[in-house]
C-alpha cells in the first residue's frame, strides 16, 4: 500500500511540522510496516514553471527530423518577462497551450542540468518536458500539454503539477486490510498521534429505492451486500484532473481515463473496490449467483476462462460479464464512447473471492481486498463518492435510483476481562486504557463490573472484520500503548532434563567424523530418477520406492530421497570440478521411506484429536530415520615432503563407520555383500547382531564416472537411528597388571575365507584369556599356493589374576589354531 | 698377586721420587684438558689412569719399598692418582654436554616445513548453530523437540490456525506430496513441532524446536525452497508477553554479546496474537553511527524473527486449556542468523557442499 503523505494528512490533523519519517516510525511502531518511504519529485530542482506556447516555427533539420522554434510566455519567471525562445522536438502541442518548462539553472531527474544552449541554430533557454521527464509517469510520446485550467504563465510547476510529495510504502499484513486504504491509514496516523480524524467514508447517502438499476441476488452467501447507482450524459473524453491522476501514479496506480480513474480514486480513498459498467452494453438486469457447469468469460485481461461452479459471477441478459470481487468482463467495459455508467459497489465474501482468485490466479487490487475483508457498510457511501466525482469532473448527471439488495451482517461482539490486556501483555494497563484505545479504534466499548475484574464489552466497527477474538482487541491496546513498553522479564522453566540421549548422541556422530577429518555436508533432499540410475540401483531396488512431490521445483527432482548418496556424491563432484578432489565428506539427515499409508485426516480444531484420530494421523505420514553416509575421494592423507600420501580405499569408508560404531559403544559385525552403488566383489554389509544396519565399500566404477568421481571413491550409508538405539554406555574395564602374553599366529585358508571370520575363531578358541586378536598381515603368493592366503595374527593373552605360564600360552594358542583349522580348512603356517 | 715382599729394594725407586710423581700427574692432568673428545678421553683414561698408566705402576712400586719409605711415596702418589681421577670425571662430564649440545643443533629441522597430511574435518555451520542455540536455551532448562519433515497437513496448517482458507496459506507456498488429496506437506516452518509437543505432552511445556522446512521459493543468493529454522514455545500458568521479550533479550544477549536486546513491532502470524516482528540491536555497530554498517545496512537493527502469544485457537485445537494457560512462541531463520552473524553473504553456499565453506567453521561456531 502506497499512501501519499499529503492524503493522509486530509483526513488525520496532523501537527504541521510531522516529518514523513516521524510519522512513518509512529505508523511502523502500530503494525504498518514501511516499506520505504518516497521522495516523490525530490530528484527535480527549479526553477519549473507552467509556460504558454505563444507561437512556434516547425523548421525541418539536414537529419530528416522536424524541430519547433518555441516562443513562450513563462510570465516573470526568467526575471525579465520576455518571451523564452526554446528549442522542442516534440509537436503535440499547439500555440496557446499551457506546458511545463524547466528553465537554465534546473536539474531534472538523473541529474540532468538545463542551461540555455546553443543548438539548432538558436539558443535554447530550457526545455520543454515530457511527462517522462519529469517522472510523472512512462508518456514519452510528446510533451506534457496541460489543461487550460491548469494555472498561469510563470506559476510554479511544483504545485501545479504535484510534483513533490513524500509516498509512504507500507507493507500490509493480512489482518489489517482495512489499512488498504487512506481511510484505514490515515485512522492509525491520527490515533498514533491523539489528533482528530475525520472519515471520509461517513457522507449522507440517498435512501436506496426501487428505482435503480435492477439487481438480482441469487448467491447471497457469496454476496451479502449490492449497491448501484447510475449516470447519464458523462463526458467521457473529459481529462482526469492532474490532482487526480497524480495521486493515483503517487499510490502506484497508472491513471488510464477518467471514469476508471474515479473508480480507483475512491477504492484508494476507502478501501471499497468499485465497478462501473457501460450502462448501453448491458442488457437486462444484474444478476449475481454462481457460475454453472462448463461456463466460459473473457476476463479484462483478454483471458477466455473456464468456470468453476464456485466462481461467483456478474452476469446479465447474455451470460456472465465479470468474476465478482475479481475482474470485469470485457463486454462491459467502460470505453472512449461510455455516457451512461451502472457503478458496482459491493460486498463479497473474502472466502469466495479468494477461491477464485486462486482458482483462475487472477490477483487483483480488487480480489486482494475482498479477499481479506472490505467495510460490509461501505458500499453505500463509495458509490455515492464515486457519482459525486463523477458528476463533479466528467459532467455526469445522477439517477434518483439507487439499487441496494442485501443488509451488512450485524457487527461483531466481543467481551473479555478489562485486565486481559495487562495479565497478557505483562504492562500495566488499566481497564479505562483499554477502553479509550479501543474506542479510538472505532470499537463502541462498555464496561460492566463482574465478580473479579470488569467486563470489557466491545462492538466491533465494520471495518475490523479481524476483530473477533479477546486476544484480537489485546493486539489493538497493545499496539498503541506501544510494545516499547512491554518490559524483559525471564520465565524460569521448570529443571529440564537436558539433550534427549538421541539428540546427545547425534552431535557425537558428527563430532567423531569431524575428528576423523570427514566434512560435513548439509544438502537439499530433492532427487530424481537419474540419480537412481546414477546409482546402478536396480529396478526393484526398495531405494526406488520413494514419495513425488506434486509440486517440485524441478521435474529432473520430483522426489523425496530415500537415500543420502545422491546428495553426497553431487557435492563430491561439485568440490572436484571446484579443484578440491582429496574428499572426506558426511551428511546426516532423515530419508524419507513411503509405507503407502492412508490419507492424512483434517481433523476439527476446537478440540484436540482422539487418541484414534491421532493414530491415523502418524499412519498417513512415512517413515523418516535419520541416516548417515560418508563418501571419501583422492587421498586420504596427502602426499608431501615427507613422502607419498594414501588414496582413500573400500577400508577408509569401513573404518569411518566402526569409528562411529565405537563412539556408539557398539561393534559392527561385517560380511561380504552386493549391493548398489557399491563394487560388487568390495562391499561390506554392516550389522549389529541380526539387526542389518548399512553397507560401505568402494563404489562401483560406473557409478564413479556416472559421477565424474576419481576411481575407487569410497562411500557407506547407514540407518542412523538403529545405531542410536543401540548405543551402550561405556563400561570401565578391569585392568590386569600382570603381564601380557604375545604370541603370533600365521594361518594360511583359502582365499575366500573371511578374515574377519577367521579372527573370531582365534577369539572364540583362546577362550577368556585373550585380551585382544589383530590381524597385522594378508599375503599371497607362490609359497601359499593358488588359491589361498596367509593371514597373520597377533594374540594377546593376559589373566586377572595370575602371570600365564608358557604352559597355558601354549594351550591357548594350539586351541586358537584349531578351531581356526576345523572351522575354516586353516593351516598353520611354519 | 704374589705373597708380601720381602725382596725391598734398598734404595727409593726412580718413579717414587717427588718430582717423578708431580711429572706424572702433570702430564696426565694435560692430557685430560687436552681431549677434545670423548673418544681421546678414552685414550687419555687409559694412558693415565688405566691399569698400565705410570701412576697406576708407580703405585703398584709403593708396594716393593721398605715399609718406611711406603708411607711417604704414598703420599705423593696417592693425591695424583686422585687429582687424576678428579680430573677426568669433570672432563668427562664437560665433554659430554658439549657432545650433546653439538648432536642437537645438528639434529635441528627446519619447523617451518608444512605439514598437511591428515585432512582436517568441520562440521557444517547450520548443525553447530542450531546446537549452540539450543544450549543457549537447555542452559535454562527447556528441552528439544523435534518432528518429521514430512509432515500431516493438519499440523503445519490447520492445528495452528490457518484455516484452509486463511490467506497466510498463500504467504508461504507449500510443497505438497502427491497425491494432494492425501493432505501430506513438506512442513513449511517448525511449528508443527509445537502442536505436536502439547499434543504429546502437559504443560508447562518449555521447548526449542530447530529443523529443517520447506518452501517453494526459487533458489538464488537468498532464497531457498530448503532452509533452517528454530521456534521456541512456552506454554504456563500466567505466561505474559514480558516473558517473551525477557526470553528474547536473553537469547539475542547469549548469540551476540551483553548489552544486544530486541525491538517489538507488532505484526501478524495465524498462530499467534498478539503478534510482533523481533528486531535485534546490530550486534556489529550497535545502533551507533549505523550508516556505514554493512551488518545492519545502516539501519541499526537486525530483522530477526517473528513472535507472539500464541493464538487461544492453537491450545483448543492442541489440547491445552486456554483458560488456565497461556504461552509464547517465536521463530527465526537459522541459516538467515548465520548468514548476518558470521558475514555469509551468499545463501547457496550453505547447501553446496563446498568444503571450503565449511572448513571455515571448524567443529564448534
Amino acid at each position: 500500500m502506497r499512501a501519499p503523505v499529503s492524503w493522509i494528512r486530509e483526513y488525520a490533523a496532523l501537527p504541521a511540522d510531522l516529518s514523513s519519517t516521524d510519522l512513518a516510525a509512529r505508523l511502523t511502531a502500530l503494525g504498518l510496516k514501511l516499506e520505504a518511504l518516497e521522495e516523490a519529485g525530490g530528484d527535480i530542482t527549479g526553477p519549473l514553471v507552467i509556460g504558454r506556447v505563444l507561437g512556434f516555427d516547425d523548421e525541418p533539420q539536414k537529419n530528416g527530423k522536424t524541430i519547433r522554434w518555441c516562443q513562450v510566455d513563462v510570465g516573470s519567471a526568467n526575471g525579465n518577462g520576455k518571451p523564452q525562445g526554446i528549442v522542442c522536438g516534440a509537436s503535440n502541442f499547439e500555440v496557446g497551450d499551457l506546458v511545463v518548462v524547466v528553465l537554465p539553472g534546473g536539474v531534472l531527474p538523473g541529474g540532468f542540468e538545463i542551461s540555455a544552449r546553443k543548438t539548432y541554430g538558436h539558443v535554447s533557454s530550457g526545455m520543454i518536458c515530457s511527462a517522462r521527464e519529469l517522472g510523472l509517469g512512462d508518456d514519452h510520446d510528446g510533451i506534457l500539454v496541460l489543461g487550460p485550467d491548469a494555472g498561469e504563465s510563470g506559476d510554479d510547476a511544483f504545485e501545479a503539477l504535484h510534483l513533490r510529495e513524500d509516498v509512504l510504502e507500507f507493507e500490509i499484513n493480512p489482518d489489517r486490510a482495512y489499512a488498504l486504504s487512506l481511510r484505514g491509514v490515515a485512522r492509525d496516523a491520527a490515533l498514533g498521534f491523539d489528533v482528530s480524524f475525520t472519515d471520509p467514508a461517513e457522507r449522507s447517502t440517498p435512501a436506496p429505492n426501487d428505482n435503480g438499476y435492477p439487481v438480482v441476488v441469487d448467491a447471497a452467501d457469496g454476496c451479502p451486500v449490492f449497491v448501484t447507482r447510475t449516470i447519464t450524459g458523462f463526458d467521457a473524453s473529459a481529462p482526469t484532473p492532474t490532482w487526480l491522476s497524480r495521486r493515483l501514479q503517487l499510490a502506484g496506480m497508472r491513471p488510464i481515463s477518467l471514469a476508471v480513474d474515479v473508480t480507483n480514486y475512491v477504492m484508494l480513498e476507502l478501501g471499497q473496490p468499485i465497478h462501473g459498467y457501460d450502462r448501453d452494453r448491458l442488457s437486462g438486469p444484474i444478476r449475481v449467483r454462481r457460475a454453472s457447469a462448463g461456463e466460459r468469460l473473457r476476463t479484462l485481461d483478454g483471458v477466455d476462462r473456464e468456470l468453476s461452479t464456485e466462481d461467483l459471477l456478474i452476469t446479465d441478459d447474455t451470460g456472465p460479464i465479470g468474476l465478482a470481487g475479481v475482474m470485469g468482463g470485457e463486454t462491459t467495459e467502460l470505453s472512449g464512447s461510455t455516457s451512461s455508467v451502472v457503478i458496482e459497489a459491493a460486498y463479497f465474501d473474502p472466502v469466495s473471492v479468494f477461491r477464485t482468485e486462486r482458482r483462475h490466479k487472477l490477483p487483483s487490487e480488487a480480489s486482494k481486498r475482498f479477499e481479506r475483508g472490505v467495510d460490509p457498510r461501505l458500499p453505500e457511501a463509495a458509490a455515492d463518492r464515486v457519482v459525486e466525482l463523477l458528476v463533479s469532473l466528467g459532467g455526469a448527471t445522477v439517477e434518483d435510483g439507487v439499487t441496494k439488495v442485501g443488509e451488512p451482517p450485524a457487527p461483531t461482539r466481543v467481551t473479555m476481562p478489562a485486565d486481559l490486556p495487562a495479565r497478557l501483555t505483562g504492562m500495566p494497563i488499566d481497564a479505562a486504557t483499554a477502553v479509550a484505545h479501543l474506542r479510538e479504534v472505532g470499537c463502541e466499548v462498555s464496561l460492566a463490573p463482574a465478580e473479579g475484574a470488569e467486563v470489557l464489552d466491545a462492538v466491533v466497527p465494520s471495518w475490523r472484520p479481524d476483530l473477533t477474538d479477546p486476544f484480537d482487541l489485546v493486539e489493538e491496546v497493545a499496539r498503541i500503548v506501544g510494545y516499547d513498553g512491554i518490559p524483559s522479564v525471564l520465565p524460569s522453566a521448570p529443571s529440564g532434563t537436558g539433550l534427549t540421549t538421541t539428540q546427545a548422541l547425534r552431535r557425537r556422530v558428527g563430532r567423531t567424523l569431524a575428528g576423523a577429518g570427514f566434512v560435513e555436508v548439509v544438502s537439499f533432499p530433492f532427487v530424481g530418477t537419474a540419480a537412481f540410475d546414477a546409482l546402478g540401483l536396480p529396478a526393484g531396488d526398495d531405494r526406488r520406492v520413494s514419495m513425488r512431490i506434486a509440486n517440485a521445483l524441478s521435474a529432473e527432482q520430483p522426489f523425496m530421497t530415500t537415500t543420502l548418496l545422491p546428495g553426497l556424491l553431487e557435492a563430491a563432484a561439485r568440490n572436484g570440478g571446484r579443484g578440491q578432489g582429496d574428499l572426506a565428506l558426511f551428511e546426516t539427515a532423515t530419508v524419507t521411506l513411503p509405507r503407502g499409508g492412508p490419507a492424512a485426516p483434517i481433523l476439527p480444531v476446537d478440540r484436540a484429536p482422539t487418541e484414534g484420530e491421532w493414530d491415523d494421523l502418524q499412519k498417513s505420514l512415512p517413515d523418516q530415520p535419520w541416516h548417515l553416509a560418508v563418501v571419501l575421494t583422492g587421498e586420504r592423507e596427502r602426499s608431501g615432503w615427507w613422502g607419498p600420501g594414501r588414496r582413500a580405499t573400500w577400508s577408509d569408508a569401513l573404518e569411518a563407520m566402526r569409528a562411529v560404531a565405537s563412539a556408539l559403544g557398539v561393534e559392527l559385525s561385517v560380511r561380504s555383500a552386493g549391493r548398489a552403488p557399491w563394487h560388487p566383489g568390495r562391499c561390506a554389509e554392516l550389522s549389529l547382531g541380526d539387526v542389518l544396519v548399512g553397507h560401505a565399500g568402494e563404489l562401483h566404477p560406473k557409478v564413479c564416472a556416472a559421477y565424474g568421481l576419481p576411481p575407487r571413491s569410497a562411500a557407506a550409508e547407514v540407518d542412523l537411528d538403529v545405531l542410536l538405539q543401540h548405543a551402550t554406555e561405556p563400561v570401565g574395564p578391569r585392568l590386569s597388571s600382570f603381564p601380557v602374553a604375545k604370541t603370533d599366529v600365521a594361518l594360511v585358508v583359502p582365499e575366500q575365507v573371511a578374515a574377519a571370520d577367521v579372527a573370531a575363531s582365534l577369539r572364540e578358541g583362546a577362550g577368556e584369556l585373550v585380551e585382544s586378536v589383530r590381524l597385522f598381515d594378508v599375503y599371497t603368493g607362490e609359497q601359499i599356493g593358488e588359491g589361498r592366503k596367509s593371514l597373520a595374527f597377533s594374540l594377546r593373552l593376559r589373566a586377572p589374576d595370575r602371570t600365564l605360564t608358557e604352559e597355558e600360552v601354549a594351550a591357548a594358542r594350539r586351541a586358537a589354531v584349531d578351531l581356526a583349522r576345523d572351522r575354516h580348512d586353516a593351516e598353520q603356517r611354519t | 698377586m704374589s705373597g708380601p715382599n720381602t725382596d725391598y729394594d734398598p734404595v727409593e725407586v726412580t718413579p717414587l721420587k717427588a718430582e717423578q710423581v708431580e711429572a706424572m700427574r702433570e702430564a696426565a692432568l694435560t692430557a685430560i684438558a687436552q681431549a677434545g673428545s670423548l673418544d681421546q678421553l678414552k685414550q687419555v683414561r687409559l694412558d693415565h689412569a688405566g691399569d698400565r698408566s705410570p701412576l697406576a705402576l708407580a703405585n703398584r712400586e709403593i708396594r716393593a719399598l721398605p715399609p718406611q719409605a711406603r708411607k711417604e711415596a704414598g703420599q705423593r702418589v696417592g693425591p695424583a692418582r686422585g687429582a687424576v681421577s678428579r680430573a677426568l670425571t669433570e672432563r668427562q662430564a664437560a665433554l659430554e654436554e658439549e657432545h650433546e649440545a653439538r648432536i642437537l643443533v645438528e639434529e635441528a629441522v627446519d619447523v617451518t616445513l608444512p605439514w598437511d597430511r591428515l585432512p582436517v574435518g568441520a562440521r557444517h555451520p547450520v548443525t553447530t548453530l542450531s546446537e549452540r542455540i539450543a544450549d543457549v536455551f537447555v542452559a535454562m532448562g527447556w528441552e528439544v523437540a523435534e518432528g518429521p519433515v514430512v509432515e500431516a497437513e493438519w499440523l503445519n496448517f490447520d492445528a495452528l490456525n490457518l484455516g484452509p482458507d486463511h490467506p497466510a496459506r498463500t504467504m508461504q507456498d507449500t510443497f505438497w506430496m502427491d497425491p494432494a488429496e492425501n493432505r501430506v506437506v513438506l512442513r513449511t516452518h517448525t511449528s508443527p513441532v509445537q502442536a505436536r509437543t502439547m499434543l504429546t505432552r502437559r504443560p508447562p511445556i518449555y521447548v526449542v524446536c530447530p529443523g529443517r522446512v520447506f518452501r517453494t521459493d526459487p533458489y538464488d543468493a537468498t532464497h531457498s525452497p530448503v532452509f533452517h529454522q528454530v521456534e521456541g514455545l512456552v506454554v504456563d500458568e500466567g505466561i505474559t508477553m514480558a516473558h517473551l521479550k525477557g526470553t528474547l533479550d536473553h537469547f539475542a544477549a547469549s548469540m551476540f554479546g551483553d548489552g544486544i536486546t530486541t525491538r517489538f513491532r507488532p505484526s501478524y502470524f495465524p498462530f499467534t496474537e498478539p503478534s510482533a516482528e523481533v528486531d535485534l540491536i546490530c550486534f556489529v555497530c550497535r545502533g551507533v553511527d549505523s550508516e556505514e554498517c554493512r551488518t545492519c545496512r545502516g539501519e541499526g537493527w537486525i530483522e530477526w524473527g517473528g513472535c507472539g502469544v500464541v493464538n487461544p485457537r492453537v491450545l483448543v485445537a492442541c489440547g491445552v486449556d486456554p483458560d488456565r494457560y497461556t504461552g509464547f512462541a517465536f521463530g527465526m531463520g537459522i541459516d538467515r542468523t548465520l548468514m548476518f552473524r558470521h558475514g555469509v553473504e551468499d545463501l547457496r553456499d550453505v547447501f553446496e557442499g563446498d568444503v571450503r565453506f565449511t572448513s571455515a567453521f571448524g567443529t564448534e561456531i
